[in-house]
């Protein structure tokens, strides 16, 4: 029972990084119907910006708090830079052409920053800076879960509550909404389309860079190659849960996170990735459309 | 007014420039070592950043302007067709290269015949993606699932029992034509980017066994002393063996561009090109959709699968770290950059990619870097590839009066 606890909260945490990622996974494809490969990417970079403001921030003697705040704020507008450009640049001159070439488009995206990050920095792991304190209140509980847990799990809810606050109640959320649902038509009352995907770019980038900066603090160590394995995972998230719908991609993040919490804790953790994948490939054979997607029909 | 323009645009060259140091201040410019404790700033990186910024954003807006990004796919004329409309003038340059092909080792060291080599692989490997990509329309992004089963069919055939490589070469590609029915079974039903999706998952997942299965593949420590091929049961020395692989691939790659350029012009290959550009009316044309599906999946695996045995046995030892998804977006590259579904652009990728990075060693690092930039500029740009694939077409020339 101890072990199963805490399994769950391993696999809890594990799932609530991955929704940060799969949620611009899902508003992406949501809106202009495009798997933004280089996703994964805009997540490793989120990690690397922060690491690297921490870093400079307490060489020079910061205090932690005002050090985690900034780090956390650069990772954010940073990683939604990056993913206002990579939009611009990669996706957009290609709104009108076929669908296979925007997403070759987003694979030659994802190469370019892998590598960019690996060229200006370094192709090392590095260790991460310590962000997240030892809670007191939290000695207790340390048999099931870590201080970094706690502080993930809460962020996330944060998080999400802001998103879903954004996405009900703007402007903004509500041109999303409109574009999402017809894209034309949102044009014809006066929404700018092009303006409303920046914004979900750079929403949905925003929030990988928050999951990038957490699983960075609780892992402890960063390689510029971690975005490949967390957005493909995150996407698999994404199209369990249904894609294109934003509670879908939460829903489906835990459960991935709980089953491959499950799996490594009780079959094997040599297959760790195996299993994240073979789940992937079988909702797609037998549930394309995912938990909590509608189905959608082919039309001439 | 043309001075107006001019100062417009070097207005927004600058803005774009400077949003590209903002974007690449804490990647290019700082730099920390948290070992001797102190932060490198990289000045040197800010201003490079900006003036290639602001030089390209410049150039690509040129460029933009000259034409219309974004086309759709396989339009375009075929290059081959506007440089040589001649056809015997093409059939001289052919057999001119053949004879190059031929005597290629006798003019160059072993080392120049071993990259050579490589690159006839990939060749072969671009000619069989092309089969499920360019004219089948389905994106597989695991395509190095069925090259590395092809290779571990050799392996371990050879490991276990010993048998050689004429026999395996066979098996090896059945084998990695099963594989590729068995992955395209499943994902018939599914579109282009659940696809692409799918099929990167297979490659990992092929990818992940053979590392961790340690009793059946000897996991990432690989297996080694692979036998070379066998000439009529003679043992070659290496540079025999070198030249031996080499004349090999070359038949390989005459024998895969005769039988792709037969297939293409086949009621398959037509089926397939049906199939790329719309699946509905093509059904209602009355082709199997699920049978020609799968029998692409199948030929696009078979020839993974022979190259695969080859692979194993010019290198005398693989492991899993040679199946890689960059070796499966490598092979893509090629195959988009010649243009998907042109088998002269494949061979023309193939060597782009495979021998510019050979001889330019000193840029090693930014290969993949280049992959990237590549793969963008091209959609965005050339979305048919350096050589567009042209339609079969006849020309009715206009016979010479006879009472004249």
């Amino acid at each position: 029972m101890h072990y199963f606890i805490e399994l769950f909260f391993s696999g809890l945490t594990r799932g609530a990084i991955y929704a940060l990622i799969a949620l611009g996974y899902t508003m992406v494809y949501g809106i202009i119907g495009l798997i933004n490969f280089a996703h994964g990417e805009i997540y490793m970079i989120g990690a690397f910006t922060s690491y690297i403001v921490a870093s400079v921030l307490s060489l020079y003697g910061y205090p932690l708090f005002a050090t985690v705040i900034i780090a956390g704020a650069a990772a954010v507008v940073w990683s939604g830079a990056y993913g206002y450009t990579v939009e611009r640049l990669a996706y957009r001159p290609l709104r009108r052409a076929p669908r296979l070439s925007p997403l070759i488009s987003a694979i030659g995206m994802s190469i370019l920053l892998q590598n960019y990050v690996f060229l200006a920095q370094t192709s090392d792991f590095i260790s991460f800076p310590k962000l997240i304190p030892d809670l007191p209140f939290m000695d207790r509980y340390a048999d099931y879960l870590g201080s970094s847990d706690v502080v993930i799990l809460f962020t996330t809810l944060i998080v999400m509550g802001i998103l879903t606050f954004i996405i009900r109640y703007t402007r903004i959320g509500k041109a999303m909404r409109a574009t999402a649902q017809d894209s034309t038509m949102a044009m014809l009352v006066g929404i700018n389309v092009n303006r409303v995907i920046s914004a979900t770019f750079v929403i949905g980038s925003g929030l990988a860079a928050i999951g990038g900066m957490l699983i960075a603090a609780h892992i402890g160590q960063i390689n510029y190659y971690i975005g490949f394995l967390a957005g493909i995972k995150a996407f698999t998230a994404a199209v369990l849960g249904g894609i294109g719908s934003i509670p879908g991609a939460v829903l489906g993040s835990l459960v991935l996170g709980l089953t491959e919490s499950f799996a490594t804790g009780y079959v094997s953790s040599d297959y760790e990735d195996v299993f994240a994948f073979t789940l992937l490939v079988l909702i797609l054979i037998f549930r394309p459309s995912g938990l909590l997607g509608k189905k959608e029909s082919q039309k001439v | 007014m043309p001075a107006c323009r001019l100062y417009q645009e070097l207005k927004r060259s600058l803005l774009v420039a400077l949003w590209f140091i903002f974007l690449t201040f804490p990647l290019m410019v700082v730099k920390v070592d948290l070992v001797e404790r102190v932060v490198h700033w990289r000045w040197k990186n800010m201003l490079f950043v900006g003036l290639a910024g602001f030089f390209f954003s410049f150039l690509g807006r040129w460029i933009m302007q000259r034409k219309n990004p974004g086309k759709a796919l396989g339009k375009g004329t075929a290059w081959s067709l506007r440089f040589c409309p001649d056809p015997k003038i093409r059939k001289i340059l052919i057999v001119l290269l053949l004879c190059l092909a031929v005597a290629f080792p006798q003019i160059f060291s072993s080392y120049q015949t071993t990259i050579m080599t490589t690159a006839l692989m990939y060749v072969v490997l671009g000619l069989g993606l092309n089969i499920v990509v360019g004219m089948a329309g389905l994106l597989d992004l695991g395509y190095v699932a069925f090259y590395a089963v092809g290779a571990y069919s050799y392996a371990l055939l050879n490991y276990h029992f010993h048998w050689g490589f004429w026999t395996v070469l066979p098996i090896g590609g059945l084998i990695a034509a099963l594989f590729g029915v068995l992955l395209g079974f499943p994902v018939l039903r599914l579109r282009g980017d659940y696809l692409a999706i799918v099929t990167l998952g297979f490659g990992e997942i092929i990818r992940l066994i053979l590392e961790n299965w340690g009793e059946f593949s000897q996991g990432p420590s690989g297996i080694s002393n692979i036998s070379r091929p066998g000439f009529f049961g003679l043992e070659l020395s290496l540079d025999a063996a070198i030249l031996y692989i080499y004349y090999l691939m070359l038949a390989f790659v005459l024998v895969a561009i005769f039988i792709v350029g037969r297939l293409q012009h086949s009621r398959l290959g037509r089926a397939w090109i049906a199939l790329r550009e719309d699946e509905i009316a093509c059904e209602a044309m009355g082709i199997d959709k699920t049978k020609t599906k799968l029998t692409a999946f199948a030929l696009g695996a078979f020839w993974a699968g022979i190259i695969g045995v080859v692979f194993a046995a010019k290198t005398t030892f693989i492991n899993p770290a040679s199946f890689t998804f960059l070796e499966s977006a490598i092979i893509l590259s090629i195959v988009v950059l010649g243009g998907m579904g042109s088998i002269f652009g494949v061979i023309l990728g193939a060597f782009i990619l495979i021998l510019l990075p050979e001889y330019l060693r000193a840029l090693a690092q930014y290969r993949m870097l280049a992959f990237g930039i590549l793969l963008v500029l091209l959609m965005v740009f050339r979305p048919q590839g350096l050589i567009a694939p042209g339609r079969r077409a006849y020309f009715i020339t206009k016979k010479p009066d006879p009472e004249t």
